[in-house]
């Protein structure tokens, strides 16, 4: 990173919220609870989560499908199904709460202050608006710009994301993948938001654009100081672009910390299972070990460890209690009745870990 | 849009067209019984020079391929659809022109009622899923859609004609009645109207309400539409500018065959209020077997039918970027 924190934050092009406390750290989301009603009751598909982001950063959401870190993303815009509910739990931005914010007030955070690269640009583009509006759309009704004002905008961000100028009135169903894919970014780049969701931003691409869409990320985090959430199943694309990486499983945070610590020496079972018997992250993703069983039903969750009833380290204590988070350290937290939050540790584990409570909290 | 696009529609038009004009020669020469015998149906004992002189006068005489088929050819291409053999003789055309004035009256102007209160009550219920306006709504949109033309019309004839004695019971306007001044004129006929417009209009909005909702309905869960408000963008803005286009799209095409079916729809309509259009018309012609006015509205129908393809295609081609290659 070529920018520190206060420059990030003082390159901002709109003042900050009215509430916004400016020492308050950007993104600070605490007990995080989204559940999904369903007639026999409700799916915990997020369930307790904690995290923080802090200006600049980037942050990957790793974890099996529907462990929940499309949910935890898209709970902090609160675009939900109909049927999804946060329940508990803040999401701090700038030190406002977003949760309890109503529909019309989010609206006022959405895109401008955290915007949205979705998976799949194909289908989430218009498909009858062409590229170019779609993109100054946000330009207009957001920041309340005229049109020409937005459509040069619009202009200069395909020429960010590096989409030919002659290419401007052009609809999604004309460009190639990874065209639209850039096209996707430039519009989440719009309203020059604090932070940016990669939901899945390379999963449809093939390899060779999937390394060019991931290049273009890391050079726009770097010249514009982004604050980046990567949700992704692909570890390695974290290793390249993630300053620091939570590891979810059955919507609950497995283990979280800097990428080369926590892909250098996972603690977590489950993360263990998933980088494979490799230390290095480079290595190749095929031979990755296949993890026997299924995640358990989140309508009904097992009590104690979610993760209890396919570890291979499973000890009684496990189906029982739930898990403490115990922070080490080298700045990761692991959930684990392997790493007991108090003082007699083994020495097995390379850091000690200290007090369970977390220096946020 | 495209030029090849349009050139494209236009001929595929033509050439049906084309097909229609051929297939409406060889329909109506497949019928049992001839002409001739139709032309002097009404005069008892007819000689057999008569026969023949009436058809040689008829160009019967000639073989039907080459030489009539190419004189009808010729006619049609030149508007000429024959004579009436009701109407003392007069030119199909005359006939079709004086009455596709008033079906084009009360159908296009139901159809224009029901496209935008149909469009317009189905995407309101279908974006309030669930609410009020969408149960109601619904509802009365089933039992409308399910209600055959002619029944709703005799209802609304029973109730606001001859019970309450609101609207006139039949025709376009009053008979033998001297106007005092165009709007004088144009009050009437609408009086007139006002029943049949009711019924057509009541008629169609139920499936157009139908329609647009389910595709309000599938288009809201698209993901462009997750994008939309991920923009922040206000409910009604997503609507508007991401929801309503895209869910158009199925509508038209509705909408299209929906015109092409005027007349057939215009038959029980105008017959139950007595309209002179060309429902009323076609009614007359068949128990009158009159072929050269049943052939004159067979053709124009069948160009209705393709003529409002030709418009869906074209309105489709404006709406979805993705057709117009």
């Amino acid at each position: 990173m070529t920018q520190t924190p206060d420059e990030i934050r003082g390159r901002r092009q709109w003042p900050l919220p009215k509430l916004a406390d400016p020492a308050a750290p950007l993104l600070e989301v605490r007990d995080l609870k989204t559940h999904f009603r369903l007639e026999r009751g409700w799916v915990r598909a997020v369930d307790g989560v904690s995290f923080s982001l802090a200006d600049g950063e980037a942050l990957g959401l790793a974890g099996e499908s529907g462990c929940g870190k499309t949910t935890t993303a898209l709970s902090l815009v609160r675009l939900l199904p109909s049927n999804g509910r946060i329940r508990g739990g803040s999401v701090e931005l700038f030190g406002i709460d977003l949760v309890p914010k109503s529909e019309r007030a989010m609206q006022r955070y959405r895109w401008r202050e955290i915007s949205i690269v979705f998976q799949g640009a194909m289908n989430a583009l218009n498909p009858v608006i062409r590229v170019a509006d779609q993109i100054a759309e946000p330009i207009r009704h957001r920041l309340g710009q005229s049109d020409t004002a937005a459509k040069r905008r619009a202009a200069e961000l395909l020429d960010l994301v590096g989409i030919p100028r002659k290419r401007l009135g052009a609809y999604p169903h004309e460009l190639s993948g990874g065209m639209r894919q850039r096209a996707m970014i430039a519009m989440a780049l719009a309203c020059d938001p604090a932070i940016v969701i990669g939901d899945e931003p390379t999963t449809a691409l093939d390899v060779m654009v999937q390394a060019q869409i991931l290049l273009l990320l890391e050079q726009l985090r770097r010249d514009l100081g982004l604050s980046l959430i990567l949700i992704t199943h692909d570890l390695s694309v974290i290793a390249e672009t993630c300053d620091r990486v939570l590891i979810m499983y059955a919507g609950k945070v497995a283990e979280e910390g800097p990428v080369e610590r926590v892909f250098r020496e996972p603690r977590h079972p489950y993360t263990r299972k998933l980088l494979g018997a490799f230390p290095n992250i480079h290595a190749d993703r095929r031979t990755l070990e296949v993890i026997p069983g299924q995640p358990p039903d989140l309508l009904d969750p097992p009590t104690g460890c979610r993760f209890a009833p396919r570890c291979p380290f499973v000890m009684p204590v496990c189906s029982e209690v739930d898990p403490p988070e115990v922070r080490f350290d080298d700045g990761v937290r692991v959930a684990c009745h392997l790493f007991p939050s108090s003082d007699e540790v083994s020495g097995a584990s390379p850091a000690t870990p200290t007090a369970a409570g977390e220096d946020a909290a | 849009m495209s030029l090849r696009y349009l050139a494209r529609r236009l001929a595929s038009a033509a050439i049906t067209i084309l097909l229609i004009v051929i297939l409406n020669f060889v329909l109506f020469r497949m019928m049992p019984g001839s002409p001739e015998r139709i032309l002097l149906g009404r005069i008892p004992n007819v000689s057999g020079e008569v026969v023949a002189a009436t058809r040689e006068r008829w160009g019967l005489d000639k073989p039907l391929f080459p030489d009539q088929f190419v004189a009808y050819l010729a006619a049609t291409a030149q508007g000429d659809l024959g004579f009436s053999y009701g109407a003392r003789g007069r030119p199909v055309t005359d006939v079709l022109l004086q009455k596709l004035g008033p079906t084009l009256l009360l159908f296009g102007l139901g159809e224009l009622i029901a496209i935008v209160l149909g469009l317009a009550l189905g995407a309101y219920s279908g974006w309030r899923r669930g609410g009020v306006l969408d149960h109601l709504g619904n509802g009365l949109s089933l039992i409308l859609y399910s209600t055959p033309y002619f029944l709703l019309g005799m209802a609304l004839l029973l109730i606001f004609a001859t019970g309450l004695g609101w609207f006139p019971t039949f025709g376009i306007d009053t008979v033998g009645r001297v106007y005092s001044g165009p709007l004088d004129q144009i009050a009437d006929i609408g009086f007139h109207l006002a029943l049949p417009l009711a019924t057509v209009a009541l008629g169609l909005v139920g499936q157009y309400s139908i329609l647009m909702r389910s595709s309000i309905v599938e288009t809201l869960s698209e993901d462009y539409i997750t994008t939309a408000r991920a923009k922040g963008l206000t409910e009604g803005r997503v609507l508007r500018t991401h929801a309503i286009p895209n869910a158009l799209l199925p509508a038209v095409t509705l909408i299209a065959i929906n015109l092409g079916y005027v007349v057939a729809g215009a038959i029980t309509v105008e017959v139950v209020f007595n309209w002179p259009g060309l429902g009323t018309l076609t009614v007359d012609a068949l128990s009158s077997r009159d072929f050269p006015v049943l052939q004159g509205v067979f053709l124009l129908l069948s160009v209705g039918v393709v003529l409002a393809n030709l418009v869906a295609d074209l309105t489709y081609g404006i709406l979805d970027p993705r057709v117009r290659t």
